[in-house]
């Protein structure tokens, strides 16, 4: 703040020379600006284009602005926005309630076990997305343990009654959606969450104590505020993916936990009807932009220094 | 109701042991009600684990806290009516200045707890920075916003950890004041720990000074200052000139002493019981510097040495010598610079100074304990 003052002081008196422009900065960008041209603009702009598009893969799509395209996929497709958002929410949640306890134990309390820790939460990723989902299957089978369990204990009746499972089966149901879901994203909740607290001073949370602050206190008036903007790192990270995924739903749920992903999928590859494909593309893109708007101005994370 | 109802802090017994490191060792200690209390040492001495201790932020291994008549040793951080000022500050970053200050406040469901903080940030002349973030204050600002959280609680003892470490030396004056006006404003007993011997004495009304997990000597600075009682004491605080002497009598009220032959005078009260090998201790300020055969050899004076100028270092202020004595010691000898002619280095001198203005150590001690640990004071004294 105030070294930019004497910054400008400082030159005022030294005689005045030409400066010669420095382009490089603006080099290094052009290979980054190219990719995202090429790779996103582009795509993105030929995609708007076929969702205004009519006509089918054997005698060509000609533009004519077909806006009615977006009505049709709204109407038409609205009960599985509505479940990919909840199902992603509740994935988010659920990622929120696991990751924090963890990533503030990794972050203070474990001490030089900090990094074998870390690669603890990464090891999954040594392992296919596609593998991990499909152990779900077995992990959730009727003849499992885990079912077993969850019918001993009536937790399958709990679940039944939230209409989560498939008749007293757990797979195929919107529960195993849901963990899927939250298992696949979970690193990248713990994460940001992680980089955020290791950062946290101690002696603010020595100073809330010393204030009077009970333990539950310091945590809901210190640390939980100051770790909002490794939250809300960590909850669109997994929220944005998890909202267009179509891996969980397909292979962990049955016709009444189709997402928006499956769908998207369905229509290009299957039905081969492109432009309500893009259109629907296009509507999801739209849907999760207004919620991350929202939830970020909610969170006031600009504020925090 | 924030009225301070509770008295002296007592530690008795204290000990703190980390694995095989003691860092308090056996402290007893009465902190009076209402003062403004300095635990000096180096670092690693034990200071700031006993600060934390009362604070509740670390627990005695033995031993135990009371306020008062009240046992707080169990009692944890907060709900213990102690707050203090850290070294860092700890400003909670997220919040207001004027929500940092009301923080404490708020935990207490106090009433009014607004005007209560912005009485305290007028009390520290903040108030017109309430609405700003601690981010945006300089760190002087910063320290003067931890200083009003932590009084405006009224609390029974405040403690402050090396609070001016951070600032610049012109600044550390400044506050060094400033922090002694609000304490007897406010009249809340402070606990202040530094390793800054100038600032303890600039601001406390009774030091402690501690070392290795011990109090070596409690009393008022010019008490400390003038008779400490021990060299580490003696080192620590200021500089001192210690000379090996045996007492030869103490016949009367002036004892004599023999310091390598030369018969040197000391009040029998400053003698360390019964001890025949003392060291003869005199600060370099005491000492009067006079160019030999300039016709006044330290005249009044009544104990004299001689001995050559090896090193003249005029700071403005004084003018710092070094006289080697003939036995090769060298003794330290600030001159104040109050006209007195300025003599060079390899001059023959004499050095005066009167028998009160010596002390007397046990001659058991290391002769240098403390002085290695001392802060840059050269010519502060």
């Amino acid at each position: 703040m105030s070294e930019s003052g004497v910054g400008a002081a400082v030159t005022a008196v030294q005689r005045p020379r030409r400066v010669r422009p420095n382009y490089a900065p603006y080099l290094l960008l052009l290979p980054g600006l190219a990719w995202l041209v090429v790779f996103f603009v582009v795509p993105t702009l030929s995609l708007a284009s076929q969702s205004l598009q009519t006509g089918n893969v054997e005698t060509g799509y000609s533009l004519t602005w077909h806006f009615r395209t977006y009505v049709d996929a709204v109407s038409q497709f609205w009960p599985h926005f509505l479940r990919s958002i909840i199902f992603a929410g509740t994935a988010t949640l659920l990622t929120l309630l696991l990751a924090y306890p963890l990533a503030y134990f990794i972050a203070q309390k474990v001490g030089r076990w900090k990094n074998f820790l870390l690669v603890l939460v990464i090891a999954p990723f040594f392992t296919s997305f596609l593998i991990r989902t499909l152990a779900w299957q077995t992990i959730l089978t009727d003849n499992g343990p885990v079912v077993a369990f969850a019918r001993s204990t009536h937790l399958t009746n709990l679940l039944q009654s939230l209409q989560l499972t498939n008749n007293d089966s757990l797979m195929n149901s919107r529960f195993a959606v849901i963990c899927g879901l939250t298992y696949n994203f979970l690193p990248f909740m713990i994460l940001p969450l992680y980089a955020n607290l290791e950062r946290l001073d101690h002696s603010l949370i020595e100073a809330a104590g010393d204030l009077y602050a009970t333990p539950i206190k310091t945590f809901w008036k210190v640390t939980w505020p100051l770790s909002l903007p490794g939250v809300v790192g960590g909850t669109l990270l997994t929220f944005i993916p998890a909202a267009g995924d179509f891996i969980n739903s397909r292979l962990l749920g049955n016709t009444q936990t189709v997402m928006i992903g499956q769908v998207i999928d369905s229509e290009f590859l299957r039905v081969q009807d492109y432009s309500t494909a893009a259109a629907v593309s296009f509507v999801l893109m739209f849907i999760i932009v207004v919620i991350v708007a929202v939830y970020v101005r909610r969170a006031g994370t600009e504020e925090l220094v | 109701m924030t009225e301070t109802t509770s008295g002296d802090l007592r530690l008795t017994g204290v000990t703190k042991t980390y694995d095989t490191f003691t860092a308090v060792d056996q402290l007893d200690l009465v902190i009076p009600r209402g003062a403004f209390f300095a635990l000096l040492g180096p670092s690693g001495c034990g200071k700031t684990t006993t600060l934390r201790m009362v604070a509740g932020l670390d627990q005695p291994t033995i031993g135990q806290i009371w306020i008062g008549d009240k046992d707080i040793t169990e009692t944890k951080a907060y709900q213990r009516n102690v707050n203090t000022v850290f070294q860092s500050y700890a400003l909670f970053p997220h919040l207001s200045i004027i929500d940092n200050v009301a923080f404490g406040l708020r935990r207490r469901k106090v009433s009014d707890h607004k005007a209560k903080a912005m009485e305290a940030l007028e009390l520290v002349q903040l108030a017109h920075i309430a609405r700003k973030k601690p981010g945006q204050l300089s760190g002087g600002m910063q320290q003067r916003v931890a200083l009003a959280r932590a009084i405006v609680n009224r609390p029974d003892v405040l403690l402050l950890d090396e609070p001016l470490g951070a600032l610049d030396l012109k600044l550390r004056r400044q506050m060094q004041i400033e922090l002694k006006m609000i304490q007897s404003e406010v009249g809340l007993t402070f606990v202040h720990v530094t390793h800054d011997q100038e600032e303890a004495m600039t601001m406390a009304d009774t030091i402690a000074v501690m070392n290795a997990g011990r109090l070596e000597q409690v009393g008022d600075p010019a008490t400390l200052y003038e008779h400490p009682k021990s060299t580490f004491v003696a080192n620590f605080l200021g500089q001192s000139n210690l000379l090996e002497a045996t007492v030869k009598s103490h016949a009367g009220s002036i004892a004599e002493l023999d310091v390598h032959g030369v018969n040197l005078r000391l009040p029998v009260d400053r003698l360390v019981n019964g001890a025949s090998s003392v060291w003869l201790g005199v600060r370099p300020e005491k000492l009067r510097l006079v160019a030999a055969g300039s016709g006044h050899d330290g005249a009044g004076a009544e104990n004299r040495l001689t001995g050559v100028v090896t090193d003249a270092s005029f700071t403005g202020l004084a003018t710092n010598y070094l006289v080697r004595l003939p036995w090769g010691q060298e003794l330290m000898v600030v001159q104040q610079n109050d006209g007195t002619s300025r003599v060079a280095a390899g001059t023959q001198v004499t050095l005066g100074w009167a028998p009160e203005h010596g002390f007397a150590l046990d001659a058991r001690q290391d002769a240098h304990a403390g002085a290695q640990d001392q802060a840059d004071d050269s010519g502060a004294a």
